[in-house]
């Protein structure tokens, strides 16, 4: 058990892009997450697992110590509450930025601004170090529909070409945050297991410098 | 769905975070803590039992924000002030070692007792941690943070706990470079925020929009790979060849500390990590903690936090840990329940009574039956039974 190693990730573009980092540590999963129902996937190394979870849930697996270490999007670093968990590594993968976005002319006025967002401590943080309250709306998905609908004034969302933002005529107004995925690490398997864990990330940060050079 | 609609059917639940322990947890934390309370007595550590309000003023001295927001605040209707449950027991021990007994010779004392906190973090997620630790005040130097060590570990083995595993810090080294450095107050929270995180690319990112001198951007970023066994502090004595006396006097007080580690508790293989400052903003000195396999958090944690009782009147060094009873009995051996009971016949017999309470001052646990009552023997944890043979009582196994 000292030298196991269960990596979350989450399914679909992080899952795509951490694939080269880690069959460059030479971790490289025995079944395809596309075709596959398995929740949890042996690699081609027998202490290495990894486990497919959403997105949102990897600080969870983590911080929990359900998973040594795990593959997460900044955006839901800063959105996650708890601590024990250590983040020392950023992956440079599934860039994008956190966006505060709306309709041209949007309303700016002196009333209280409705936001609708996934987001929703980044997003109460953001207003509040600008020194504004606003009104925050919580929703899972589809946020372009929200102003289009007037449910909200704007949104606070991921932009990466812009392309879903400008077919539903919005348009990014401020920049909040630049998001890429990080790898982080459960405190305690850290320190239990000192060794794996630290060469893991060892391995994976020159893994993503080669990928820069 | 909120509570305001909570229906009558469900005034069974208790608010989140919140526990009770049925007969076998209950008697497995109680015995626990009649073991913990009788090992700390043979060291020499004395009982002290704290108020579980007091003033909010008075509960929250010499900490930081944190223990203000996981403090539950309620108003005293006799005096209008401010009251606070008590979040963390330390403080209360604190005052009463500055206060009360004001000793000028080194004072141990320990405590037990459920805490409140507005938040689960940490240990069992729940948040009414049953905290029990020990205190030793009066001294400064490393004997008096290794004994407390050696308790703990102590402690941790009482429990049943095997595989620990302790990693050591200083809060000196941090505080130190920040100084040295020149950080302002807020630019030294938000990088030692980052830091309790070991998140590279931001620490980076805010040594720079610091603009401080290279050589310490250098020095605080080495921070976050000094984790790691003995070999970790020779690092650090290259990392920080050119920084002050501060940091040099924490290596120091660190490497004095392994080495009586090494000699008083041989079975543990201490490991550092120099970038973990647990309870930063009120421990002065060596931070430690306990991990246990399989266990993704912190079980135990301690160290030196001199001078917490100045406001209280003596400012003396001190040195502590705590741990959740709750945790360790979550943790330890889960004992299959040995306790049997015998069940009595309810008669009005001299000899009876008299075998009854001689098998109860022998430990025994006996039971009378009560007429009429539903259910077996077994049901009421009896294996065995009392009956009259020859005019005599002697015990029967049960099935």
């Amino acid at each position: 058990m000292a030298d196991t190693l269960t990596i979350a990730v989450s399914k679909g573009r992080i899952f795509k892009d951490a694939l080269p980092l880690l069959a460059a540590t030479g971790v490289v999963p025995q079944d395809d997450p596309a075709t596959s129902r398995k929740l949890i996937l042996d690699t081609n190394v027998a202490a290495i697992k990894l486990v497919l979870i959403r997105a949102s849930d990897v600080p969870t697996y983590v911080a929990y110590g359900a998973a040594d270490v795990g593959i997460a999007g900044k955006d839901v670093l800063m959105e996650y509450e708890g601590n024990g968990i250590y983040e020392p590594l950023d992956l440079n993968i599934a860039r994008c930025r956190l966006m505060l976005a709306g309709p041209p002319r949007a309303r700016t006025a002196d009333t209280r601004l409705r936001i609708a967002t996934k987001y929703v401590h980044t997003t109460r943080r953001y207003f509040a170090e600008q020194g504004k309250q606003v009104e925050i709306i919580k929703l899972y998905g589809s946020m372009e529909l929200a102003p289009l609908v007037k449910l909200a004034d704007l949104i606070v969302d991921l932009v990466d070409t812009g392309n879903t933002l400008r077919a539903n005529g919005l348009e990014p107004l401020e920049h909040i945050a630049d998001i890429s995925s990080r790898l982080i690490v459960n405190k305690a398997s850290m320190k239990m297991k000192h060794g794996v864990v630290k060469s893991f990330v060892q391995r994976m940060g020159e893994a993503v410098q080669h990928g820069q050079a | 769905m909120t509570d305001t609609f909570r229906s009558r059917d469900e005034r069974w639940l208790l608010p989140e975070g919140i526990e009770e322990l049925l007969p076998d947890q209950a008697e497995r934390l109680e015995r626990l803590r009649r073991d913990l309370l009788d090992l700390f007595s043979s060291w020499g550590y004395r009982l002290v039992i704290t108020p579980i309000i007091e003033h909010l003023d008075s509960l929250l001295v010499g900490t930081g924000s944190d223990l203000e927001l996981q403090t539950f605040k309620l108003t005293d209707q006799v005096t209008g002030r401010s009251l606070g449950v008590r979040a963390d027991m330390t403080p209360q021990v604190a005052r009463i070692d500055a206060h009360r007994l004001k000793s000028a010779a080194p004072t141990r004392l320990c405590y037990v007792g459920p805490v409140l906190h507005t938040r689960p973090e940490g240990f069992a997620r729940t948040r009414s941690p049953y905290q029990v630790g020990a205190e030793l005040y009066g001294h400064g130097g490393i004997e008096s943070d290794v004994e407390i060590l050696q308790l703990m570990v102590e402690t941790l083995g009482v429990a049943g706990l095997r595989g620990l595993h302790l990693d050591f810090g200083h809060v000196g080294v941090f505080r130190g470079l920040a100084l040295e450095a020149g950080l302002k107050e807020d630019q030294e929270q938000e990088l030692f925020e980052a830091l309790q995180r070991k998140a590279r690319s931001e620490i980076t990112e805010l040594l720079r929009v610091f603009d401080i001198d290279t050589a310490y951007q250098d020095m605080l970023l080495a921070l976050i790979e000094l984790n790691g066994g003995g070999e970790v502090l020779n690092q650090a004595r290259e990392a920080f060849r050119d920084a002050g006396h501060t940091v040099h006097a924490a290596l120091d007080n660190l490497e004095n500390i392994a080495t009586l580690v090494d000699k008083r508790i041989p079975s543990i293989a201490p490991c550092f990590d120099l970038a973990e400052l647990r309870g930063y903003y009120y421990q002065t000195g060596v931070v430690f903690a306990a991990f246990v396999p399989g266990y993704g958090q912190e079980i135990a944690r301690g160290g030196r936090y001199d001078d917490i009782g100045k406001v209280f009147g003596t400012a003396r060094p001190a040195t502590g840990f705590s741990t959740d009873l709750e945790t360790l009995i979550l943790l330890g051996p889960q004992r299959a329940h040995e306790v049997r009971a015998i069940l009595a016949p309810n008669e009005d017999d001299a000899t009876l009574n008299e075998t009854v309470a001689k098998l109860r001052r022998q430990g025994e646990r006996v039971c009378y039956a009560l007429p009429g009552h539903s259910g077996s023997a077994q049901d009421m944890g009896c294996d065995r039974v009392l009956e009259r043979r020859d005019g005599r009582w002697i015990i029967n196994k049960l099935g």
